[in-house]
Parts: C-alpha cells; structure tokens; sequence
C-alpha cells in the first residue's frame, strides 16, 4: 500500500489544502461546516476537479490538472464510507459485498469474510431495508473494504447512529484501520472520533488548514479555533508585539511563551476554560487580560456551566468560561448579557501559529 | 399509515359533492356502454374474423411501440434527469408537445417524415423501403404518441433515484457499463414498468395518428380502435362489444402489471432508513 499526496485549490469552493496521509495512518479533518472538508474528499475520491490538483497514492497519479490526468473514479481504488451507508436496496447484504468483489466461489467466500470480520456475518441473507441504521453501516464498511481500496475516505460514518451503535461500529473501525495500512481520511464532528481512531488531526478552517498535528498536539495546544472547541479551551490568533504579548484584533493579550516568538510573528494565546472568571464590572488589579463579551450561550456540563461568549468592540475571538453554578445565579448570567471575562497572566500560552515541521507532511 | 391520516385535516363537506359528481362523469359512459351490450351476440361478435385479426394486430403494435419506447426512452429518460443544463430545458418541451398535440396532427407530421415524398422517406423510397400505410408506420404512431408518457414516469424516477448509488458503485470499482446495468436500471425498475404500463395503454389506445400515418387496412393497420370506429357505422353492436372488449384488455395489462405503482410510486430508500 502507499502513502496518499494531494495537494488542491478549488477556486469556487474556496478551498486550498496540501497534505499527506501515510499508508497505514488515520488523518481526521475536522473543521466547521463549509470549511472544505467534503470538498476535500470529492477531489480525493475524483467526484469533483479543480484549478489546480495533485492527487497521489503511492506511484500512482490519479489527478494532475496540469499534465490533464484525471484518472476515472472506479479505477482510483479510493473506497468511501459515507453518513448513509447507501446500500443497494435491491440487492442482499451479500450481493453488496459481492457487488465490490466479483462473482465465482471465491469471492463468495471473501466477501463472507469481510462480513464476519466487521461482525455482520450473520447479516448476509437480509435485504438491506431489514436492517438497523448500525447493521447497515457496518455491511457498508464491509462492502467498501472488500473492494480493496488504498484510501479510505471516511465522512462522518457514525454521525447517523445513536450513542451505543457508533460506539460498536466505532470500535470496529478501530481495529480495521490499525490492522491494515490503507491511508485512511476520518471528517468528523465527534471528538470521540478523533481521539479513538485518528493518528493526527488536520482542522480545516475556511478552505485553508489552520492546524495540523499529531492528535495529542494539537488538542494540548491548539492553533486554531475550531481545533480549540473541539478540545474545549480558548484559543485567540494574533501577532506577537513584544516580549509575551499577543495582539489580536482587539486587544493585547499577556501571556507565557512556551517557545522564543520573535515579534510580528503569528502566535496563538491558549487558555482553559476553567482559567476565567467573569465580572458584571470591569474589574481592577492583578489580571492584565480582561474582555468585553456578549453571553451566547449557557450550558451544563459535569456540575460546571460552560458560558460561551463572543468577543465585542471589534474582536473576533469566541471565548468560553466555565464556572460554578453558584456563580452564575450569584451574578445573575443570562444570554445576551455582556460581561467581562479576565484571565491570569500565566494562565496564557502563547504558541507559535504553526508547528515545527507540520505543515503539510 | 394510520396516524398520518389521523393527523392529516378533514376535507371542507362541499369538496365531495363535485368530486362525487367528477367520478360519476368517469364512470357512467361506461356503465351506459355496458348496458347497451347485447351480451347474446357478445361472444360472436368479439370473435368475428375481422375483430380478431385487429386485437391480434393491436397487440401485436402496441407490444412492439412499448418494447421501442423503452428501448428509446430509457435512455433519453436518464439523460434528461442527469442533466439540469441548457440542452435538458431545450428537449423538455420538444418532448412534452406530442403529449399535447392532436394525434391527428401528429400522424400528418409522421407523414412529412416517412410519407413517400418525406424528409426520411424521400430517401426510404429511394430504397425500396415504404414505411406510411404499412404495420410499421402503426408502430411508430402509437410510439410517437407513447413515448412522452414513458419518458416524464421514468424521469421523476430518475430524479429521485438520484446519483448517489452511482457514485457508491464507482468507487468500489464498477465499470459505467456495470453501474448502469446492475445499478441504475435495478433501482428505476418501478418506475420504468409503470412508465411501460402507461405507454403501452396509450399505444393501444391510439386512433388518430395510426388513421392519418397509417391508414385502415385490415389485417396490415386497421387496429381496434380503428375496427371500433369503422363497425359503429355498419354494426353498431359490434362496437360496442370491441369497446368492452378494449376496455377490458386495457384494464388487465393498467390493473395486472401496475396500478399500484401507478398511483404513487416511492423511490427506493437507503437502508435503515
């Protein structure tokens, strides 16, 4: 098997990656809706061109806009696993199977296999309407693996299913993926996702990659903000200005360097909920980061209310601060209440916008 | 079913008188016609010679117009339904009007195409090949009229079968061949045979195109229909029992192969859905 090259600008998508996914390797995207994360897996998969794409698996070129290759989509041996796992409804769970594998004795008893292996043997007579949305995904993931791709491109396949069923099929995707060495591409919304089946994590922010890494980096510290939710800290881009100072739009945020950042240098100020305290009044003394926000929302988690806010008087940031209950009623919070969150000098990380050597691959 | 028609709100109490009144207007020409019906000659008179060889003639027609209409249309179907472009609203309403035109009109436009002196049949004749008054020409009139039929059932289809299967089957590695026989034509099943239904009741029904294009010559172009039409002169009973007897052959093959689909045909659903 071989490692997956792909680098493309698809101008009307706005999108614009390069990246790479080592065979063997699971590359989660994650990124808010419209960032180009399907995208991204349609010029994989050659569903879609663009302006200028390079796609690579190993030695083979399956699209190259500038030598005109654009290698046809049942020849690119790129596998999908889609939210609807789109069985044939007129077929049996066995001539799904069949369908990627071929006819004859053999392949009968290979595509028996897979079904076994993905725990869905005793499936093979159904029709697929005779089946649960987690039987129908795991004779899916069958019927693509049987067809014995070098990628495979995962987009969102469990977010369909309850709780316990994606659990099931998450664990069985757990032990396809590290057993074989497809170069796999993981787009999810679900943490759980990413911590339990992704090598590293890619988050795609508005067509552009605002942070990759390994997927204990990058949630340890994370450079973008959609990489920060999903982590559940804050995260705010600026440029640094001095010595431990971040500047973002609005503001100068006072913090503790965790590498040298030369001034004007892209950098990130990172800092855990659970690190801000929230004022009726602008308050007086010792911290030095505080910020006007607007409540956007309340929620309970774990005893601790998590406010989420948006930055006002020009940021951008969207912050989050978790706090007591006690609190909360105390200082009478509701949405659309503004608010000052502060944070403690030391409390801040300041991070170098990119990683050493992570960008791209 | 149950608790959607539960929910679904009651109908204002004036809407059934007109609709008792639109279904009685259906109906009752032919309760009228099944009244007039001399049911002592009826068997005679449906096995006259000249009445069989014109139902054998239009089964004959109207089997080979559906087999041309789906040989045709299938594909002219999916065309239409993948591409949403420029060249789909342009065929659109060329394809619609036969719906729409009088048969009349459509015969006498067969005519300039495959008559002797036509676009096609100037050169036809050139050939030795006649098509206009012969059983060929009566296979293309009810297929001109039929077509259109077959082609908007099967669109919708298409439509709503939508790509995605397709697109499953291509990355398992299927071939467009593959994924056209063993995919798309499995998954527009329904709606391909409730379209041949259509069509091959329209075929069967055809009259004016067939008299215009193709004459009535017995045994040759004079389908029943046309026999209908010449017996309400001579022997209006006949008529009437050819009428029943159309009527009849028409309801097995709608009633037999697809009323049900007919009537609401849903697309295939996803699994687990």
């Amino acid at each position: 098997m071989a490692d997956l090259e792909v680098s493309a600008t698809v101008a009307k998508r706005g999108l614009d990656v390069a990246f790479g996914v080592a065979a063997g390797e699971v590359l989660a995207v994650v990124g808010p809706n419209g960032a180009g994360k399907s995208t991204t897996a349609a010029v994989i998969a050659g569903l879609l061109g663009g302006d200028r794409v390079q796609v690579r698996v190993g030695n083979r070129t399956l699209t190259d806009t500038e030598r005109g290759v654009f290698v046809p989509v049942h020849e690119r041996r790129v596998g999908v696993l889609l939210q609807d796992p789109l069985l044939f409804p007129h077929l049996s769970v066995l001539g799904n199977v069949l369908f990627a594998v071929g006819r004859g004795a053999q392949a009968r008893r290979c595509a028996l296999r897979w079904l076994e292996q993905v725990g869905a043997g005793e499936l093979a007579g159904r029709k697929p309407g005779e089946l649960s949305g987690g039987q129908a995904q795991r004779v899916a993931l069958a019927r693509a693996l049987a067809a014995d791709p070098d990628v495979l491109l995962l987009d969102e396949p469990l977010a369909g299913l309850d709780v316990a069923a994606a659990a099931a099929i998450r664990a069985e995707l757990r032990t396809v993926l590290s057993g074989d060495d497809r170069a796999g591409l993981l787009i999810t919304h679900d943490l759980l996702d990413v911590l339990g089946l992704a090598d590293r994590v890619m988050v795609l922010e508005e067509g552009r990659i605002a942070d990759v890494g390994s997927v204990t980096d990058v949630l340890a510290a994370p450079r973008s903000r959609f990489g920060a939710r999903l982590a559940g800290v804050n995260a705010v881009r600026g440029v640094i200005d001095g010595a431990a100072v971040l500047r973002s739009a609005s503001h100068a945020w006072h913090g503790v360097p965790t590498v040298a950042l030369a001034s004007g240098a892209d950098a990130v100020a990172v800092f855990s909920p659970t690190a801000v305290a929230v004022f009726r009044d602008q308050p007086h003394g010792s911290p030095r980061n505080s910020v006007f926000v607007g409540i956007t929302a309340l929620e309970l988690a774990g005893g601790v209310v998590r406010v989420r806010a948006a930055e006002l008087a020009g940021g951008v940031a969207t912050l989050a601060a978790d706090i007591t209950p006690e609190a909360v009623a105390d200082i009478g919070l509701s949405v659309g209440d503004c608010v000052w969150f502060t944070v403690k000098t030391q409390e801040v990380s300041l991070h170098a916008a990119t990683r050493p050597g992570a960008a791209g691959r | 079913m149950k608790p959607a028609r539960v929910s679904t709100p009651a109908l204002s109490r004036w809407v059934y008188a007109p609709a008792f009144a639109a279904a009685l207007f259906l109906a009752l020409p032919l309760f009228a016609m099944a009244a007039k019906v001399d049911w002592t000659r009826f068997g005679s008179l449906i096995t006259s010679p000249s009445a069989r060889t014109a139902l054998l003639l239009s089964m004959r027609t109207a089997t080979a117009s559906t087999l041309l209409c789906v040989l045709l249309g299938v594909p002219l179907a999916l065309v239409l339904a993948r591409h949403g472009g420029r060249v789909a609203r342009l065929l659109r309403p060329l394809i619609l009007l036969p719906l729409v035109l009088p048969p009349v009109v459509g015969g006498i436009a067969l005519l300039y195409v495959f008559g002797r002196l036509g676009l096609l049949g100037h050169y036809l004749e050139a050939l030795g090949v006649r098509v206009a008054f012969t059983t060929t020409a009566v296979v293309l009139a009810q297929t001109f009229v039929s077509l259109p039929f077959l082609v908007i059932a099967l669109e919708g289809a298409a439509r709503t079968a939508g790509t995605d299967y397709d697109m499953v089957a291509a990355t398992l590695g299927a071939r467009p061949a593959t994924i056209f026989w063993r995919v798309t034509l499995p998954l527009l099943a329904p709606g391909l045979l409730s379209g041949a239904v259509l069509a091959f009741a329209r075929a069967l029904g055809e009259f004016g195109a067939t008299l215009t294009f193709a004459g009535s010559r017995e045994g040759v172009t004079r389908t029943l229909p046309l026999e209908i039409y010449l017996q309400r002169e001579a022997d209006p009973e006949a008529a009437v029992a050819l009428s029943i007897l159309l009527i009849v052959v028409a309801a097995v093959v709608v009633i037999g192969l697809g009323a049900r689909r007919l009537s609401g045909w849903s697309p295939p659903v996803g699994a687990g859905g």
